[in-house]
């Protein structure tokens, strides 16, 4: 038996050696630094998650019909009469929130560590990309189910390409399809939800792993282990991607998917959250529902856009503000001119701006789940506050300090005292 | 557009308004009190379904809740439906006509709205002459509906300024068991908007164990190879 | 240190360098041991663990209960059909004829016994009470799957008369216009014809003498 395979894979072997030669350059002789802690999941978390998508996305497409009179049946459908179509519906839905919250968590390990910077620039590019068009991923797949909160969401967020100086009444129309969200709009969204966008995300990722094992794995120390070879010619502190990180990453999967699972099986609608309540009343053109607010994971900069006021008695300026919060995660390999990479080494200046960050980024996601007025009003009138709403202050507040972040960076990343780096990683 | 835009800035202010209204009861229903479903379903046929369709539904779905397709075609099916047919209205268009807007369908309701919401509204009718039907509701005002379970709960007033509700004739039922029939009615519309549910939680505790299985198996496979690193 | 072989990547001895120098040869064999045991172990219950993740997805293809329910017994009114002539009813999407075959149709059916391939109907293509000379419960009701057993086309009614067409000895019957199969007024399939087996005689029950359940078995009704 084992002759006759050894056999059949040397046949193989021999007419197409590029296998064993990939598998070699990204996993057997992949040398991944020895140190990698907890923050280092969720990159392979990314991957599952995105298997899991497209493969339960599949699934669904069979039975879902991207028809304005009959999408909402046709869930329906999928969760009461396809055998085992509720499963597949919800690890669908639970996957598009858990892929929004491995992604965040994978991006916030860069900024720890460092992981952005040279020689790993192209690495986050790619990565900031991938986000780029999940969440376009996310929003054209969120029209689907054809409710009242993917209909009023896409129209609104397709209204916000509508307040682009000169182009954006055309921009919107043409995205639509149509004069308001319609049939027309539903079938695109699709075709871009189960074809266009699964297919560049694809690209995107093969792209980031390429980028990522030309240049080799950060690590929580933030040391280049390339420098420091071994007889074998191989990293001193590292260790072969497989097994040693096969089998960790495996563990962090299941532990994954036993959080995954329980959502899943138990709660499901994630108390509103996953599967907002409002979507279960079916699109009404005529009928806003009384609150809208979008999916969870797009609220801090939605919050963002909520924060500003209107300009010049344009929105514009709110909108821009959004797109400027996403688009300057571009900027960041080069905003960061700190001498070390890793939060360990770095002084109390980067890790007081970090944290600041993380609060205003959790605390803008959670005002943008709420109405403004979720913290009542202020009890005095003033000539400059156009707004009584003491939540509407405070996002304009994180808003400053989230580009603060970004814009301040150079400077205080510059002038921060840092601790030495050492050679090795550490234990 | 920009209207829009300012109406969807205004939206959450406006629903904080309507959510700040009648205080919510908790509903009582128990999902696995298949006597509860029954009686529920009982009361969906002759109550709601005349106007209200759960057109997702199937009739022959109900076996899971312990009726047989017998019990189904004798109690529930009225108008020659097949047991296999989905609960359509029997008049769909007229009660439009009656009552200004299509009464919505009931299949996913409860996800909607929410067992507590259901739960007290059905029970926070009350006599208003100033409606089109002479009813209104606590929990939602200048509900188009007229209140379809009088003849159990008998004629109520409701002064909203005072919160105080009195009883103006006695129906069918005292207010424990009217409470209780409404507790079941609110139990089938919870089952009818997740018929999954029940199955669901029976197959989440295998996959958990299956998976903490794994978990430690893969653990320990870790812990074995990382011997190797120094 | 060995030298890294570029071969066998998958579990290659290379991968176990890093312990090599450091514990003896018994305690390295112990530890393949180990290893070996926990991998088989988690590649079974992970395999198994696979294969349960894979049910929603197979299953989610077979007829949905929208399917099954359209596949469900139908109830037809037979009382206004002419004798001699067909109908045809619609159940699970195919087309189910009905015939009140008269006393000549049945002669001519007789006759042809030697003409067809399974004049006793041994091939199981109808319920038992329907395995009989005339293929029916009642010898004179015709009921019968109108999709030829070759690739599925829907036969042609052709009466006696049509001799001119079918040959001076055709008795009635059915004619497939894809290949030409015959069949004869109690669906059984002329000898030399491209279909290999006799027209399905779908499971029915007569309720009345005016109505017939298609569908469903007598002995199955309430289950």
């Amino acid at each position: 038996m084992t002759s006759r395979l050894q056999a059949l894979w040397g046949w193989f072997d021999s007419r197409m050696p590029s296998a064993a030669e990939q598998w070699r350059i990204h996993a057997a002789e992949y040398y991944a630094p020895k140190n990698f802690n907890f923050w280092y999941f969720f990159g392979s978390l990314a991957l599952l998650v995105l298997v899991i998508q497209i493969v339960s996305g599949i699934f669904l497409t069979m039975n879902y019909k991207p028809d304005a009179a009959l999408a909402f049946g046709s869930v329906e459908y999928i969760m009461r009469d396809v055998p085992g179509g509720w499963i597949l519906r919800y690890i669908h839905s639970t996957g598009a929130s858990a892929f929004f919250i491995v992604v965040y968590l994978h991006m916030f390990r860069a900024m720890l560590y460092g992981s952005y910077r040279e020689p790993r620039e192209l690495v986050w590019l790619f990565g900031v990309l991938i986000y780029l068009t999940l969440m376009g991923e996310a929003f054209f797949g969120y029209l689907l189910p054809w409710g009242q909160m993917s209909y009023w969401g896409a129209q609104v967020i397709v209204n916000l390409f509508g307040t682009i100086p000169f182009i954006g009444p055309d921009l919107a129309l043409w995205v639509r399809g149509d004069y308001v969200v319609s049939d027309a709009t539903l079938n695109r969204f699709f075709a871009l939800h189960v074809i266009a966008l699964p297919l560049v995300l694809l690209g995107l990722v093969v792209a980031h792993l390429l980028a990522l094992h030309d240049v080799g794995s950060n690590n929580p120390d933030g040391v280049e282990i390339k420098k420091l070879k071994g007889p074998d010619g191989h990293p001193l502190d590292g260790i072969p991607f497989h097994p040693y990180y096969t089998v960790k990453d495996i563990v962090g999967a299941v532990v994954f998917l036993a959080i995954f699972a329980f959502v899943m099986f138990f709660v499901p609608e994630m108390g509103g959250y996953f599967l907002e309540n409002n979507n279960f009343i079916p699109a009404d053109p005529l009928k806003t529902p009384t609150h809208i607010a979008p999916v969870w994971y797009f609220t801090p900069f939605y919050s963002i856009l909520r924060a500003v006021p209107p300009l010049f008695n344009s929105q514009f300026p709110g909108v821009l503000a959004m797109g400027v919060a996403v688009v300057i995660l571009f900027f960041l390999p080069w905003l960061d001119r700190s001498p070390v990479k890793s939060i360990r080494y770095r002084g109390g200046l980067y890790k007081g701006w970090l944290a600041a960050f993380v609060v205003v980024f959790v605390l803008l996601g959670y005002l943008g789940v709420k109405p403004t007025t979720v913290w009542g009003q202020f009890g005095f009138e003033a000539f400059f506050l156009d707004t009584r709403d003491v939540a509407t202050w405070v996002a304009r507040l994180c808003t400053i300090v989230y580009f603060l972040f970004f814009i301040l960076m150079p400077w205080y990343t510059a002038r921060d005292k840092v601790k030495p780096v050492p050679d090795r990683v550490t234990p | 557009m920009k209207r829009l835009l300012f109406l969807m800035m205004l939206a959450p202010v406006l629903a904080w308004g309507a959510e700040a209204g009648y205080p919510l009861d908790r509903s009582p229903h128990e999902p696995t009190d298949l006597v509860s479903l029954q009686s529920g379903a009982r009361l969906f046929v002759n109550y709601c379904l005349g106007c209200h369709s759960a057109q997702y539904m199937r009739y022959s779905r109900l076996t899971e809740i312990g009726l047989t397709e017998q019990q189904i075609r004798d109690n529930l099916l009225f108008t020659g439906e097949k047991v296999g047919d989905m609960m359509k209205v029997p008049m769909g268009a007229q009660a439009k006509q009656w009552f200004g807007v299509a009464p919505p369908d009931l299949s996913v309701v409860a996800r909607s709205r929410g067992a507590d919401w259901l739960y007290t509204y059905l029970r926070t009718f009350y006599r208003d002459p100033k409606t089109a039907t002479g009813w209104n509701n606590a929990v939602f005002e200048n509900v188009g509906m007229p209140h379809a379970l009088w003849s159990l709960q008998g004629e109520r007033g409701y002064d909203p300024e005072k919160n105080q509700w009195t009883q103006i004739t006695k129906g069918a039922l005292s207010q424990v068991e009217y409470d209780m029939a409404v507790r079941d009615l609110v139990n089938f519309l919870v089952y009818v908007g997740e018929p999954a549910a029940i199955k669901r939680k029976t197959i989440g505790i295998v996959v958990l164990l299956v998976l903490g299985v794994l978990f430690i198996l893969t653990y320990l496979l870790k812990k074995e190879f990382w011997k190797d690193v120094k | 240190m060995e030298a890294p072989s570029v071969k066998s990547p998958i579990f290659s001895r290379r991968n176990f360098r890093f312990h090599k120098n450091s514990i003896s040869m018994s305690d390295q064999a112990k530890v393949d041991k180990t290893r070996r045991n926990l991998m088989v172990a988690t590649s079974v219950v992970g395999g198994a663990a696979s294969v349960g993740a894979a049910i929603p997805f197979v299953i989610s293809m077979w007829p949905s209960e929208r399917a099954k329910a359209a596949g469900a017994p139908i109830e037809v009114d037979i009382s206004k059909l002419p004798p001699g002539e067909l109908g045809v009813f619609e159940w699970r999407g195919k087309p189910v004829w009905v015939m009140k075959r008269t006393p000549q149709m049945l002669d001519g059916i007789k006759q042809v016994d030697g003409r067809v391939s399974d004049p006793q109907s041994k091939v199981p293509q109808q319920p038992d009470y329907a395995k009989n000379e005339f293929r029916s419960a009642k010898p004179g009701l015709l009921v019968l799957v109108g999709v030829c057993t070759h690739l599925g086309c829907s036969p042609q009614f052709k009466p006696a008369s049509d001799k001119a067409e079918m040959g001076a000895d055709w008795t009635g019957g059915f004619y497939c216009p894809c290949h030409g199969s015959k069949f004869d007024l109690a669906g059984r399939v002329y000898a030399g014809s491209p279909a290999p087996i006799n027209l399905e005689v779908p499971p029915y029950t007569l309720v009345s003498d005016s109505t017939l359940v298609i569908g469903e078995d007598k002995e199955k009704k309430g289950a």
